[in-house]
């Protein structure tokens, strides 16, 4: 790839400065009869120059929230997010600038491409919107960064023609169409083929070596997080409750919640499976104090009020975790 | 990493020009396989011939009435005149011939302006949510709810000058509401498929996302749902000439009725003045019709066939 890319990244690296940051974001839908979902309800997480980072959580946890709000796809109702440090503006000229930067490949290949475009127009769809020079450079360049070699034979092709995994290196190729600094991937691989999800992985990571993009992963699965990530992200009902590098999350988790979802990954401990009891998180109705605690096996167990804090788990909210600041976790247990 | 040389860029648009013909091809092949739409085809193809050829079968002397006072008036078909004569002498089967082009034309014409109309604004409303998308679908609810008929009439009165472009103005504005419901609804399964959201991310502005993914969607349901408008428009342009609302100076199907009725055909008995008009109206609505209909369940596959 270009010197100027390895340069830029390079000094991002010595300033210490994150790709993308969000600070305290908080975002809110409106439901029916005055029902109000807190969808993200106070996140902090960064993403640094070629680093890979993985959200992980259960559905409805916020993370595809968090994931479209730092496209700018959502507009959050409080809190900012930066872009090399700098808050991002929703003006269509800023927001179209922003995009040439950060890109998204979405769960689902076979939906993301228009069925009535070629593989050549739908890579070619970005360059033609932000009127790039040399489209059909680009186009070859990038579906031979995305596997898709040699580039000819895959151009005039059209979505159904290909198989599920060449329709995601369609996506991905798309993406890397615009030279991207960070690509987020809600969910890349959990609709493809067990045999495909490791070429495309190892395609993200090979991205990552090669280009020096930046990825944020957001996966339910634990297991890809440990394959691919270099930090984890833990996000449950609207908020980070732990963060850090994979080795720490995975190897020493701190909260419960972590804790009881690694219990259930095959490929990363022989833990005694925990089973969490209790409603699914609604973010309409976020419990008091910690979020967690209805759920919570520790306090269930009675391990929290051994070391004192049961009543703060049920009656003191816990603050923002920042995005800076090694393994952390929001958890009264874990001050 | 290979560059490319243009060629590719050049190919794509070949492919897909080979694809949209295919696709047309095949389409063609669906469409044969109806048989009421065919029929539709023809009749409709015979009424075109007829409105085409009408300078040269029915010279227009055939129809200033300054020359053709020497014939009867009112006369029963015969051999001379096949649909016999109206009241001011002329043969009722010239009329009948150089109507059909004043009614197919306001068909057609007003059918395309309602066509533009219920396609910008279902795309709008479907596509902006927010003031400008509700806004747009209460304009919709407001055309669609006011009774038909009188605002035609009183738009027609308003806009005065009688003739062939305020007819098609009138009904091209006032017929578009049921394309723009059809084309909203479309539109909103259209925006909820996730390549609209890629093309959100890459930085697609409205414009780009209406037009290259939300278009190409609606168009063939519009196409379809049109040539059932034409056939409403037509009825319509009937129902206001006949109302007295038409051009004065230029037949269509509609004046003859209401020229028919002045004359007092229907208590004469001049049937040949009355119903020629009537089944021609009849028969040019049913072609539009079942070639809707047709059109419609061969882009749509869950109506079934016929």
């Amino acid at each position: 790839m270009s010197t100027l890319a390895t340069a830029a990244t390079a000094a991002e690296e010595r300033s210490g400065q994150p790709l993308v940051e969000v600070s305290d974001l908080r975002v809110r839908f409106r439901g029916y009869a005055g029902r109000e979902a807190r969808a993200l309800d106070g996140v902090s997480m960064s993403v640094g120059s070629g680093e890979i980072v993985a959200v992980v959580g259960e559905s409805g946890c916020g993370k595809t929230t968090l994931a479209r709000s730092i496209l700018g796809l959502v507009r959050p109702s409080s809190g900012v997010v930066r872009f090399r440090g700098e808050e991002l503006s929703y003006g269509a000229r800023a927001l179209r600038r922003y995009r040439r930067e950060v890109q998204l490949v979405l769960q689902d290949p076979t939906g993301s491409l228009n069925p009535r475009h070629s593989v050549y127009e739908a890579v070619a769809e970005g360059p033609r919107v932000h009127r790039l020079k040399d489209e059909s450079g680009r186009v070859a360049r990038a579906l031979s960064q995305a596997g898709l070699r040699p580039p000819e034979r895959f151009a005039l092709r059209y979505p159904h023609e290909l198989s599920g995994g060449q329709r995601q290196r369609v996506v991905i190729a798309g993406a890397l169409a615009l030279d991207p600094r960070l690509i987020i991937a809600d969910e890349p691989v959990s609709s493809l083929d067990a045999s495909v999800r490791g070429e495309i992985l190892s395609l993200l990571l090979q991205l990552r070596d090669e280009l020096g993009v930046s990825l944020l992963v957001v996966t339910h699965d634990l297991g890809l997080a440990w394959n691919i990530a270099d930090r984890i992200v833990v996000m449950y009902l609207g908020r980070v409750v732990e963060q850090g590098t994979t080795e720490e999350v995975l190897h020493r988790p701190k909260h419960p919640y972590t804790r009881a979802l690694l219990s259930v990954v095959p490929e990363i401990d022989q833990r005694e499976p925990v089973v969490l009891a209790g409603e699914t998180p609604d973010p309409c109705r976020v419990p008091a104090g910690c979020r967690f605690h209805p759920r919570c096996p520790a306090l269930a167990s009675g391990a929290a009020a051994a070391a004192g804090v049961a009543d703060d788990c049920v009656g003191t909210p816990l603050a923002v975790l920042p995005a800076a600041g090694g393994h952390s976790a929001a958890c009264h247990l874990h001050p | 990493m290979s560059t490319e040389p243009p060629s590719v860029m050049l190919s794509s648009r070949a492919a897909a020009r080979a694809r949209r013909g295919a696709a047309l091809r095949r389409f063609a092949r669906s469409y044969a396989a109806h048989r009421s739409g065919m029929a539709g085809l023809v009749i409709l193809g015979l009424f075109a011939l007829i409105a085409l050829l009408a300078p040269v079968l029915f010279p227009a002397d055939m129809l200033d009435i300054t020359k053709t006072v020497q014939n009867e008036t009112l006369e029963p078909p015969s051999g001379e005149f096949w649909l016999g004569t109206d009241e001011g002498g002329r043969s009722i089967l010239a009329v009948l011939a150089w109507a059909a082009r004043a009614s197919l034309t306001v068909g057609v014409a007003a059918s395309a302006i309602s066509m533009v109309l219920g396609t910008l604004v279902g795309i709008g409303s479907g596509h902006y949510r927010g003031l400008l998308g509700s806004l747009l679908q209460r304009l919709t609810d407001w055309f669609l709810v006011i009774p038909f008929i009188p605002l035609v009439v009183v738009l027609a009165a308003v806009l005065g000058q009688r003739g062939l472009g305020t007819i098609v103005l009138v009904l091209g504005v006032t017929s578009w509401p049921g394309t723009a419901r059809l084309v909203r609804a479309q539109t909103l399964s259209v925006e909820g498929r996730p390549y609209l959201e890629r093309a959100k991310a890459l930085g697609g502005s409205d414009w780009h996302q209406m037009v290259r993914h939300v278009l190409p969607n609606v168009m063939p349901l519009v196409l379809a749902n049109t040539t059932l408008t034409v056939a409403l428009v037509i009825l319509s342009e009937t129902t206001l000439a006949f109302l007295g609302l038409g051009d004065p100076y230029l037949d269509s199907w509609g004046t003859m009725l209401d020229k028919a009725n002045g004359a007092g055909a229907a208590s004469t008995g001049a049937w040949w003045y009355l119903l020629p008009p009537g089944i021609c109206v009849i028969l040019v609505v049913l072609a539009f019709t079942l070639i809707g209909r047709a059109l419609e369940s061969v882009l749509d596959p869950r109506l079934g066939r016929d």
